[in-house]
């Protein structure tokens, strides 16, 4: 069995995200839905902080409520909260050699303070912040999300005060977009159409190229909606000079040689499919893939040959191993021998079906192989996450 | 009391938009419903909103196109694509002149559409309510952006009427609010698991659609239900043979040689996880139906073990939701 289950390991490569967080400043977690990236990226910081030392701050989009009380916080914040350390006493680790400390995203409030960085003056400020335009195409402009994220784990790793910040990545429509979110909002601010779209009406000196962009404009989207827009792009022009140098250093972050990127994905085709997309993407921008994370794997003994062929028996004859079982030494008593039968025809069927999604995982594990080192797996967890205790227990897994 | 009868049968309604947690089988489930329709002889039209390229698979077909194109009998699959809808919109509505030209003019509209708030969005709901008010099909079904976009999706058309006061983007509103608000016509479908955050985003989404749109909530499918794997009598005779001594008994009655449980604890190990993920499921699934508003329909298709993605799994789901919707 020993040698059946090595086969199916990925190459070896280093066992643990261990050295990967001792070496490197920013973290972030990425791949695609439902896979587990703000738990796996919780459980990384809580053993960092636990066994590495330093402070750690884990920066969530969006994390369930009770992962907020799993690190012991009435509620996320954008402020920056630490674990108290009586947490981790109560979780088994007398003496963490760190820090944990915690945030969460808040798109609006971080659009916000961007402003207020940026704006020139405090009547822009306060203009831009009563837009109507604005609160909308915060919220609402594509990769806004992405972008903001991005822009503050810049922000926060610039001023120094973590020596180690791990990041959740938002949900994306494509897991790539958020790598591309900073460009795009440098080509954005520079782009000739927002000039075309911000030339007041009065004074637009239509060229061959300009000219139609307007008729249509006007026609699909009336001239009013057009001067709102336009106005709301003139007063955030005036931040354009800090937006655009902002928008670059955050892409150098990005490929910065201390930062580093760890995919998680669950072992089902879709996040399969996704994850070696995003490893290409990754090699493609020269980005540093630091580990690949399998998340809810089911445990190898599924796999098991000798086990799989007595729940064939079990689900084939029931009623033989039952009447067996009862009649076998150490066997009398356990019940009746058509209630038992019917218990191990379900052992049976279960461990069948549980089986071929084993396997099926095993092949999607094969195939991740061949793209990268697969470095953690975490095992199906049958219960919930609830308090620190539990994401250490989780982050062992990444840790051995 | 009778369990309340559901004020439209599902399928009668001719929009519907699938939405959810990302990861809990939303395009699979979406497939499914469209099959199930298509099979019933509805002319159905299937929209993947989000272009990864899964709804193909569920079908196993080229790749779709905003072209759509018959995948099944009765059912046809298409690919959003902001631009070309806008094309096709200023071909239908303005019958601007040399169309041929308009490449330029698209790029410039993929600038504009991301800058002012909500025509990306229009164009994509626009579309789909125009397959509808064209009875083109008896049925759209969308395979929607996940719940974190799928409000500002469906609110688009009343964000643009409060932003934009003249214009022919504010002219089109108007009939869309009227397809999209009428329960009758259109519904919202969220897909969940029975897992803690999808449960979450689910009962999220199932507020923010009733405060922020005027779409109703037509149904939630539960997806990945796993089977119940003892009766409590058979539950009683497991933990027995949990007991070593009757563990040993059951390796010695398959045959297991020599001393200890060997391979027979696997197979107990992982009735214990079946048992125990049933049972976490079933909390959730509690807490599920606890949080949604009284009377909502729920639909439970159970976990696929043998396929989880393909023809074959889609139409095992399209007839799990038959039998729940009583076809």
């Amino acid at each position: 069995m020993a040698a059946r289950r090595s086969a199916l390991r990925a190459p070896t490569g280093p066992s643990s995200l261990e050295p990967l967080l001792a070496a490197k400043e920013i973290v972030i977690c990425c791949g695609s839905g439902g896979v587990g990236k703000t738990t796996t990226a919780a459980a990384a910081a809580a053993m960092a902080a636990a066994n590495l030392g330093g402070k750690v701050l884990v920066i969530t989009v969006d994390p369930a409520r009770r992962l907020a009380n799993a690190l012991g916080l009435e509620r996320f914040g954008n402020v920056e909260t630490q674990i108290p350390p009586e947490h981790f006493a109560a979780a088994g680790v007398a003496e963490p050699r760190g820090e944990l400390w915690a945030a969460m995203l808040d798109t609006k409030q971080s659009w916000d303070e961007l402003v207020r960085a940026h704006a020139p003056d405090a009547a822009t400020r306060d203009a831009i912040l009563a837009n109507p335009l604005y609160a909308n195409i915060t919220s609402r402009f594509v990769q806004s999300h992405d972008y903001i994220a991005m822009e503050r784990l810049y922000e926060i790793h610039a001023s120094g005060r973590y020596d180690l910040i791990l990041v959740d990545t938002p949900p994306t429509r494509n897991a790539i977009d958020f790598l591309e979110a900073p460009e795009r909002m440098a080509d954005f601010f520079s782009s000739r159409l927002l000039r075309w779209l911000t030339v007041p009406a009065r004074s637009r000196v239509f060229t061959m190229a300009s000219k139609p962009f307007y008729t249509v404009a006007d026609r699909i989207l009336g001239t009013q909606f057009l001067q709102d827009i336009a106005e709301f792009f003139l007063l955030f022009q005036t931040m354009y000079d800090g937006f655009v140098e902002r928008a670059r250093a955050v892409t150098r972050t990005l490929s910065d040689k201390r930062t580093t990127f760890v995919v998680v994905s669950t072992l089902e085709p879709s996040p399969v499919r996704e994850t070696e997309f995003f490893i290409d993407a990754l090699s493609d921008r020269k980005l540093h893939l630091g580990a690949v994370v399998l998340n809810k794997v089911l445990p190898d003994w599924f796999r098991d040959r000798d086990a799989t062929a007595i729940a064939q028996r079990m689900s084939t004859d029931a009623a033989g191993l039952a009447k067996a079982v009862t009649e076998a030494p150490g066997g009398a008593g356990i019940g009746a021998p058509d209630q038992v039968a019917r218990v191990l025809a379900e052992v049976g069927e279960s461990f069948l079906n549980f089986q071929v999604v084993a396997t099926r995982e095993g092949e999607q594990r094969a195939e991740l192989a061949a793209v990268a080192d697969v470095v953690a797996t975490i095992p199906y967890a049958d219960h919930d996450i609830t308090d620190l205790a539990g994401l250490l227990e989780l982050g062992s897994w990444l840790w051995r | 009391m009778p369990p309340p009868v559901p004020p439209t049968d599902l399928l009668d309604r001719r929009l519907l938009f699938v939405t959810g947690k990302g990861g809990v089988g939303k395009t699979s489930i979406a497939a499914a419903l469209g099959s199930l329709a298509a099979s019933q002889g509805r002319r159905t039209l299937l929209c993947e909103v989000d272009a990864k390229g899964d709804l193909a698979g569920a079908f196993e077909t080229a790749p779709t196109e905003f072209r759509e194109r018959e995948v099944a009998p009765g059912l046809w699959a298409m690919t959003m694509d902001t631009d070309a809808s806008l094309k096709e919109y200023l071909g239908l509505q303005l019958k601007l002149p040399l169309l041929a030209r308009l490449g330029p003019l698209a790029r410039t509209f993929d600038f504009v559409a991301n800058a002012a708030p909500g025509v990306k969005e229009i164009l994509t709901v626009g579309k789909l309510c125009y397959e509808v008010r064209e009875r083109h099909y008896d049925l759209v079904v969308a395979d929607a952006p996940a719940s974190g976009h799928i409000v500002g999706q469906l609110a688009a058309p009343e964000a643009i009427n409060d932003l934009v006061k003249v214009g022919l983007v504010r002219d089109q509103t108007g009939w869309m609010l009227d397809i999209l608000g009428d329960a009758p016509t259109t519904g919202a479908i969220v897909v969940a698991t029975p897992e803690e955050m999808p449960v979450n985003e689910t009962l999220e989404l199932a507020g923010r659609l009733r405060e922020e749109t005027v779409v109703d909530l037509a149904a939630v499918v539960v997806n990945r239900v796993l089977p119940e794997l003892f009766t409590r009598g058979e539950e009683k005779i497991f933990r027995e043979l949990r007991r070593p001594d009757r563990t040993e008994a059951l390796a010695a009655a398959v045959g297991v040689p020599g001393p200890g449980a060997g391979s027979v604890e696997p197979l107990l190990d992982g009735a214990e996880l079946a048992v125990k993920l049933r049972r976490t499921r079933a909390e959730h699934l509690g807490a599920l139906r606890d949080g949604l508003p009284p009377g909502t329909q729920l639909l439970y298709v159970p976990e696929l073990f043998q396929r989880s993605h393909g023809v074959r799994a889609t139409r095992q789901m399209a007839e799990a939701l038959g039998a729940e919707l009583g076809y």
